[in-house]
């Protein structure tokens, strides 16, 4: 039998639009993961102590305001700090390509724009999460 | 051990890692639940339960915040169901948990079924356990949204709370049997909307006729005051009607306790809880000795109507 994975899927920040955070947590779930959904207007905080609470292999996070240069980091230290450094970070949302290389050094795992299929993205994680 | 050491002493990762070791079963959370197990039984277990859409979550964060305010620490497990197709599990109860970030005196923890069907997980008592023993006051334990039969929560917690709310049925649902015979305490939420007053009056009225519980007498001829489920009105969105339920439930912990039902209750749950882990393990063990292939034997042979499966139980076990 497969690990049973569990992903944390949040909203940081306070653009309102969940439409993409849900369809990929539904992906996710369809692909046998446990989902645990925080919804909108999470901080970092918030997510760091949820990603703690829930024990969780991966967090997911949907942006789509234009702060993910402010939000993430502060997620990815924040993280660090709680002993969380093995939990796996995805970002999905509005990301210029200019940011993705500063992204990756913080050691997001996986970014996803508009237009990345809900297979290819649940392939990812997955394989990312069972650690490859 | 370690982790149990950790968690003991406030480690808020360890008694994650800890539950979700409980979670997955096995010989390394079992000798963490035997450590822990002299520590338990400190908690008041408190158990939400009531159809999908209710409120549930809603109200478990307002009374988690109530009992914030009135200096308790809280535990809270919610249960949603793991797709029976796929294994995987949207859970959502923390959408509505979010007053209760950044508070050190709470731990919220979700959880997936996993197969298990009566409305709880079937590592739920033993994560309650968890967050008992580490010292949390109340434990508040939400199902999954639960349709008539889904009364596990009774066995699990002291006092169970049954949520409902206008408009999702007569009185014919609330006559039958079930989830409205486990209640010690009965939220009609949403009572901003047409129709909670009326609801409310049809639980009323079948109250009256449910009482005394069979599950509560007191097989001792002792004649014993019955606990009689309030019913209060609540719009957990704004909190009214949360302290009233609080108080309730408190209420009903003193019930417990002066009527000495709390101990009664507790011996039956223990004794439920040996006698099905008993029966787990020595169907384990019975399927272990005779062996796969002669269960695969019986079983083609019960299909082929050669034998009876009455007759071919005692015959595997050497009657």
């Amino acid at each position: 039998m497969s690990e049973r994975f569990r992903i944390l899927i949040a909203k940081p920040g306070l653009d309102g639009h969940d439409r993409g955070a849900k369809v990929i947590a539904r992906a996710l779930r369809d692909a046998g993961m446990e989902v645990i959904y925080a919804g909108l207007r999470q901080t970092p905080e918030m997510i760091v102590e949820a990603a703690l609470q829930e024990d969780v292999d991966g967090v997911g996070l949907s942006i789509l305001s234009g702060a993910h240069m402010t939000l993430i980091p502060r997620v990815v230290h924040g993280l660090r700090e709680a002993g969380l450094e093995h939990v796996k970070l995805f970002v999905g949302g509005i990301i210029p390509d200019e940011d993705v290389p500063a992204l990756e050094a913080l050691g997001v795992s996986g970014i996803f724009g508009p237009g990345a299929s809900t297979e290819v993205i649940t392939e990812f994680v997955r394989q990312r999460l069972a650690g490859s | 051990m370690e982790l149990a050491t950790q968690a003991l002493g406030g480690n808020r990762y360890a008694l994650a890692r800890l539950i979700s070791l409980v979670e997955d079963d096995g010989a390394e959370a079992r000798a963490a639940l035997t450590a822990l197990y002299p520590r338990t039984g400190q908690a008041h277990i408190v158990g939400v339960t009531g159809a999908p859409g209710t409120g549930k979550s809603t109200l478990v964060n307002q009374l988690a915040q109530s009992l914030r305010e009135r200096d308790q620490t809280v535990g809270i497990v919610a249960v949603d169901p793991s797709s029976p197709f796929t294994g995987g599990a949207m859970l959502g109860d923390r959408v509505r948990m979010r007053d209760l970030a950044g508070d050190p005196g709470v731990f919220i923890r979700s959880m997936a079924t996993r197969g298990n069907l009566g409305g709880l997980a079937r590592a739920t008592r033993d994560v309650v356990k968890v967050l008992d023993a580490v010292g949390f006051a109340v434990v508040l334990v939400e199902t999954v949204g639960a349709g008539q039969s889904e009364v596990e929560i009774a066995r699990t917690a002291h006092t169970t709370v049954v949520v409902e709310a206008p408009g999702l049925g007569d009185e014919m649902q609330a006559l039958k049997a079930g989830l409205m015979e486990i209640a010690d305490v009965l939220v009609v939420n949403k009572a901003d909307r047409p129709g909670a007053a009326n609801t409310a009056r049809a639980l009323e009225m079948v109250l009256d006729r449910s009482a005394p519980r069979p599950n509560l007498s007191s097989g001792d001829g002792e004649t014993r005051q019955l606990w009689e489920p309030p019913i209060l009105q609540t719009v957990a969105l704004d909190g009214s009607g949360v302290p009233q339920v609080l108080d309730a439930v408190a209420a009903h912990r003193e019930h417990l306790r002066a009527s000495g039902l709390w101990s009664e209750l507790e011996r039956e749950r223990v004794r439920e809880e040996l006698l099905s882990l008993l029966q787990q393990e020595l169907l384990r063990r019975t399927v272990a000795r005779v062996g796969e292939e002669q269960v695969q034997a019986w079983t083609a042979q019960i299909a082929a109507r050669q034998v009876d499966v009455y007759t071919a139980v005692h015959e595997i076990l050497g009657e």
